[in-house]
């Protein structure tokens, strides 16, 4: 695809959305000043799909998150977002895309319902044959779960309702791709496991495809398809949990003490090192321990690395293993 | 219908609900009722004096001059203000991330702040009516002059405001604005003659809004020999409609690019940044 720059040609943008590619990033590259944050981020997303961006804090995330939604400029590499580029999205455009923005104490006297009306407002002329835009009202007030705080004003709301009007507001467009930017920053348990089982049943109603970011692996693993693991400045690993876990659970950690002394060995093949280990050491083995390395054993590894400005080791480690 | 249509009217509708809330929450009816009250107060302590060379109340000549200060400040500080509150909580972001949101929203702080102009004019107005026998609305002419110092000063002063708000960083810089309002105000002839002071602090004072904008409400509120006592003897129609116009026409061109600049630069990190830095502030 040759659209980097200028015209775009009608067949060059359509042919990403007629195979169901409504998210699609090659070697993205996000520099500020003389700081590289994004070094060449790649990666598509389908219809439907859900897709958590997982990552320490600094590691671009929202600036991935963002360059996508079309709020920031980028410096290279090729984005395109329902088949046009984020930089040169039109209003058309726009009333495809929902962003779930965290709410401050923004519109805070206005009444839920009134505002879901006059923001969905905004949508009507966008309505296709597929698609009936906005929401009615009274249903996603309802899919969000604010039916019996409909009449409140948003300032009158706790926290995790206001995440509802959040959410609300970012899908009263009925979007085709929606993006949450950490959506569950400052939850406690229970607001955050109310959260993950909202955007289940947002993703069962509609086709939409989703594109979260999350520093949490937790979260990532309930509520993703796919996982993108972003550090240093690009994707490092990508897959289901279940892909990554089996990944990273190559190397395990196997722990014994021989004669009152401990030892710790890492190895690749731990059945066979301990088949050796008895047969050379036979009755003298003791306290015998076999650990694989989880995925988030690993992650928090790459986190701690990350955070502690040595990001190069944790990042080898699932290299190694993705190869 | 076309999208622009939608959305203007959207922005409409959303002008009327915030003109609404901003009777019902404590905080605006403040804003509304205090500035009145004090200035009546100070027009009927004035009622006594007179005009320097004339036997006219001076209270009597600051009424409408303060309603010409009003329109002013809800162009200038009551936009400016509004715009870098509503930045810094992310509702802007909101606009921007809606198909037509930016316009809808403009649409809408124009209907705001017509309204809340409009409301505050009344509130001045009604009772000083009554307060003052020497003051009449009862021409056409008055009418219409009333109606097209109105407009134009609402037209001169908003894009201005806008412009204003757009460049503050966050709200706590308001004062960045009110106190250079503070001093034109007192140099502009509201509340008293601007012919007592010196002849260059007038012709400073001639090239700001405010000065133009308490002539005009004069010349619709006050007797016809009263214009004597201004500068060049006469209400001076013309001039007011060519300075408060050229203001117009300098914010319209400036204001859209300014606030375009301003849009751009909205994203959720820099919102986030900034609840972070109110925060701190907070605690």
């Amino acid at each position: 695809m040759a659209v980097t720059a200028g015209v775009d040609t009608p067949t060059s943008t359509a042919s990403p959305t007629d195979r169901g590619v409504t998210l699609d990033v090659r070697d993205l590259r996000m520099r500020y000043g003389s700081t590289d944050v994004l070094t060449g981020v790649s990666f598509t997303a389908r219809r439907g799909e859900v897709l958590a961006l997982l990552g320490p804090n600094g590691a671009g995330k929202t600036t991935t998150i963002e360059i996508l939604e079309g709020f920031r400029m980028r410096s290279g590499g090729e984005v395109t977002v329902l088949g046009t580029d984020p930089a040169r999205g039109d209003e058309r455009w726009r009333s495809r895309l929902g962003v779930v923005l965290q709410s401050w104490r923004d519109h805070s006297r206005w009444r839920v319902r009134e505002l879901l009306a006059h923001l969905g407002s905004f949508y009507a002329p966008y309505s296709t044959d597929r698609i009936s835009r906005p929401w009615d009202t009274e249903e996603l007030i309802q899919v969000v779960g604010l039916t019996q705080h409909a009449d409140k004003k948003v300032g009158q709301l706790s926290g995790g309702q206001r995440r509802r009007v959040d959410v609300a507001i970012g899908i009263v467009g009925r979007p085709e791709v929606l993006f949450l930017d950490e959506p569950t920053a400052g939850f406690d348990p229970a607001a955050r496991r109310e959260f993950h089982d909202l955007v289940h049943r947002l993703t069962d109603i509609d086709d939409t495809t989703i594109l979260l970011t999350t520093h949490d692996l937790d979260e990532a693993e309930k509520l993703a398809d796919r996982i993108l693991i972003l550090a240093g400045g690009r994707i490092i690993a990508s897959g289901s949990a279940d892909e990554l876990s089996r990944r990273i659970s190559a190397d395990a950690e196997v722990r014994w003490s021989q004669g009152g002394t401990r030892f710790v060995h890492s190895t690749s093949d731990a059945t066979g090192f301990v088949r050796e280990l008895f047969a050379q050491h036979g009755e003298d083995i003791a306290d015998l321990e076999v650990r694989r390395a989880s995925l988030e054993d690993t992650y928090m590894t790459l986190v701690r690395d990350h955070e502690s400005g040595r990001a190069d080791g944790a990042t080898r480690a699932f290299e190694e293993v993705g190869r | 219908m076309s999208p622009l249509v939608v959305a203007a009217r959207a922005g409409l509708n959303r002008g009327r609900i915030e003109l609404r809330q901003s009777f019902t929450n404590a905080e605006t009816l403040w804003g509304y009722l205090f500035p009145t009250v004090v200035l009546l107060v100070v027009m009927v302590f004035m009622r006594g004096a007179k005009v320097p060379g004339t036997e006219f109340s001076l209270g009597a000549q600051t009424l409408p001059s303060t309603l010409g200060m009003t329109v002013a400040f809800g162009g200038l500080v009551s936009m400016a203000s509004i715009l870098t509150v509503e930045r810094e909580d992310g509702t802007l972001l909101r606009a921007k991330a809606t198909p037509n949101g930016m316009f809808g929203y403009l649409i809408s702080k124009i209907t705001l702040v017509s309204g809340m102009t409009f409301v505050s004019v009344v509130l001045l107005l009604v009772p000083g009516l009554f307060l003052f026998d020497v003051l009449a609305l009862d021409t056409v002419g008055a009418w219409l002059t009333l109606a097209w110092v109105m407009l134009v000063g609402m037209v001169a002063t908003m894009p201005v405001g806008a412009v204003f708000g757009s460049l503050l960083s966050n709200p706590r810089n308001m004062g960045l604005i009110m106190l250079p309002m503070m001093g034109l105000i007192a140099t502009s002839g509201i509340f008293y003659p601007i012919t007592a002071l010196p002849g260059w602090l007038q012709a400073v004072a001639q090239v700001f809004p405010i000065y133009w904008l308490g002539l005009g409400m004069r010349s619709v509120l006050l007797p016809e020999a009263m214009a004597a006592v201004e500068i060049g003897e006469s209400w001076r129609h013309l001039e007011t409609l060519l300075v408060l116009g050229g203001w117009a026409v300098a914010g319209l061109v400036l204001a859209p690019m300014v606030l375009r600049r301003m849009a751009r630069r909205e994203s959720g990190s820099s919102v986030a940044a900034r609840r972070e830095k109110a925060m701190q502030r907070v605690t």
